[in-house]
């Protein structure tokens, strides 16, 4: 017994010396990776900051020799300006969190806690868009949305953006409504209060941080989604913010693309995303999990 | 239980809304999808019934066979660098310590950002003249002159590309990894510590088997999203040269809209689905029996 128990202990202060010392090498291998995983935003940013003639230099300065906001100006006022684009894509991601909380907050709550006829089958269907990619079936989209004259629409991409979001949305809030305590509920009916003051009064307070998830990965997808944007939009005061850089890419290149004003748009785009994600961290990382782990 | 007031159609009254929108938005549209898919349409002239010769037509379409073969080319290059990276990435940093959920958080930094902008960074990157990449290889002597990374050869648009997309979502894998390495209860990394395994030991018997199902679901999600890529493609090489790196997506998205050929299309995104529907299911088996 002795002998196991000083086996054990040479071991770990054998171990302990090893755990030093690979200890400081995982440290700095930490912050290596951890250097090489933001150069790339901060060099963006310097380059935005470059005087319009460095920005255009080859091969580029490491480290912008002067400073400037001219890329930002030429944004500024880039086609229909910045405003419009900032405010197409802020519009969209808006109206794409309130369509997805009008919607799945209801449906989370009766999933959760009603009896209803064929809830599977409901549920499957509901869900149907985590098997079906919404870029197959992108098509039949455009044309009914030409139809009904929701193309070029911001409320037609916050459609699209919100039903890319609802399988997630609800199967998020069906869990944590399914989560609330039955007592709370129960002394509440006996009360005589009806079904939606139950969802207002018992189910959304405890739920909140299950809603914050939910209003921010709807913001993230709708902000950054590229490709629905890109056949939904035909004329440019309608572009959300990375369609507009993806065109501004394209239609410089023969005079030479406008690296600092790419870039400038780049660090604008990144900034919302990045504020969000650091100030929420707590919610995106529970979503991923919860949405993760079925 | 007795449940007063909670009759089955308040239920249904809650779900409505967004089943109705589920219908008109997610079903409806791949209903029209199927039914396209078996016609001859081109916006200009009427929708005639053609069978599954649209079918027939996709594979026998050189096209659509450079794109599906880049396309699984691009999965299998990166999905194994996302899954193997993202897991020592998520080994490092799951201890905890200030400057591993340090670590943690930055990896993750590029995941929230968009697809479409960061691959526009990375179109700077790898420009081969204003791009610093070449600026780094030329300086450190590594090549004599510009590499031509984008849209003039397909492996190496390939592997540039490849490079940006584990930059911007390896932080994913990491985060679930993180969260199941971090769910084995300590008793169990304990024991095996008293019996004198060593670490890489403790990994390979206890905490790989242990995380074995995160493991195959973030093989399946970077699976279907390398599947579906487009954005970092249709940015950084818009399918160049000769539309060797535009992948399935490009190339139904091409059909769809600049061409028009909208029966066509359909069928291209018919057979896209379908592929990712069978992705699916062989993971999910794969998941069930790893259950079991």
């Amino acid at each position: 017994m002795t002998a196991t128990l000083e086996v054990i202990r040479t071991r770990t202060v054998a171990a302990r010396v090893r755990v030093g010392r690979t200890g400081y090498l995982l440290g700095a291998v930490c912050i290596a990776i951890s250097t090489v995983m933001l150069l790339p935003l901060l060099y963006s940013v310097l380059a935005s900051i470059k005087p319009t003639a460095e920005a255009a230099e080859a091969p580029p300065t490491y480290l912008p020799h002067g400073v400037s906001l001219d890329s930002y100006q030429r944004l500024w006022g880039y086609q229909e300006g910045l405003l419009t684009y900032l405010g197409n894509s802020f519009g969209t991601a808006v109206l794409t969190i309130g369509f997805t909380l009008v919607l799945t907050v209801p449906a989370g709550y009766a999933l959760a806690r009603f009896p209803v006829p064929a809830k599977e089958v409901i549920f499957v269907v509901l869900l149907l868009a985590l098997i079906v990619p919404y870029q197959a079936l992108l098509t039949p989209m455009f044309l009914m949305f030409a139809q009904v004259g929701l193309t070029n629409s911001l409320v037609g991409l916050a459609v699209l953006h919100t039903a890319i979001q609802l399988p997630f949305s609800l199967y998020i809030l069906r869990n944590s409504f399914a989560a609330v305590p039955r007592e709370l509920e129960e002394a509440a009916i006996m009360d005589g209060a009806a079904s939606w003051q139950i969802l207002l009064r018992i189910f959304i307070p405890p739920t909140v941080p299950a809603i914050v998830t939910v209003t921010l990965f709807a913001f993230i997808t709708s902000w950054n989604e590229f490709l629905g944007a890109l056949v939904m939009m035909s004329s440019s005061a309608k572009f959300t913010l990375p369609v507009i850089l993806a065109t501004a890419r394209t239609e410089t290149s023969l005079g030479g693309t406008d690296w600092g004003m790419l870039q400038a748009g780049v660090t604008i785009s990144v900034i919302p995303c990045v504020l969000v994600y650091l100030l929420l961290q707590r919610y995106y990382v529970a979503g991923l999990m919860s949405g993760a782990v079925k | 239980m007795l449940r007063t007031g909670r009759n089955r159609w308040t239920g249904l009254a809650y779900l409505t809304p967004a089943l109705l929108f589920v219908l008109a938005f997610t079903v409806y549209p791949l209903g029209r999808m199927i039914w396209m898919s078996l016609h001859n349409w081109s916006l200009i002239s009427p929708p005639r019934f053609v069978g599954l010769y649209n079918y027939r037509q996709a594979f026998a379409d050189r096209q659509f066979w450079v794109s599906f073969l880049f396309t699984l080319k691009y999965t299998a290059l990166i999905t194994p660098v996302l899954i193997l990276g993202g897991y020592l990435l998520a080994l490092l940093t799951s201890q905890k310590s200030r400057l591993r959920s340090l670590t943690r958080t930055v990896v993750f930094i590029p995941v929230v950002i968009g697809l479409g902008v960061s691959s526009l960074l990375w179109y700077w990157l790898f420009s081969t003249d204003f791009g610093v990449i070449n600026r780094i290889l030329l300086d450190l002597g590594i090549t004599d002159r510009p590499l031509l990374w984008l849209g003039v050869e397909a492996d190496m648009s390939n592997f540039a590309i490849s490079t940006s997309v584990v930059w911007k979502v390896i932080g994913f894998g990491m985060i679930l990894f993180v969260g199941a390495i971090q769910a084995i209860p300590t008793e169990i990394t304990e024991a095996s510590l008293v019996d004198g395994a060593g670490y890489w030991q403790r990994v390979g018997r206890v905490v790989l088997p242990l995380t074995l199902r995160t493991v195959l679901l973030v093989t399946l999600i970077s699976v279907i999203g390398s599947l579906l890529a487009f954005d970092q493609f249709y940015i950084m090489t818009a399918g160049q040269p000769q539309n060797e790196t535009a992948t399935s997506v490009f190339y139904v998205y091409l059909n769809s809209f600049p061409y028009l050929k909208l029966g066509y299309g359909a069928a291209l995104s018919m057979v896209l689905a379908l592929t990712i529907l069978a992705f699916t299911v062989v993971q999910l088996v794969l998941t069930r029996r790893s259950e079991a």
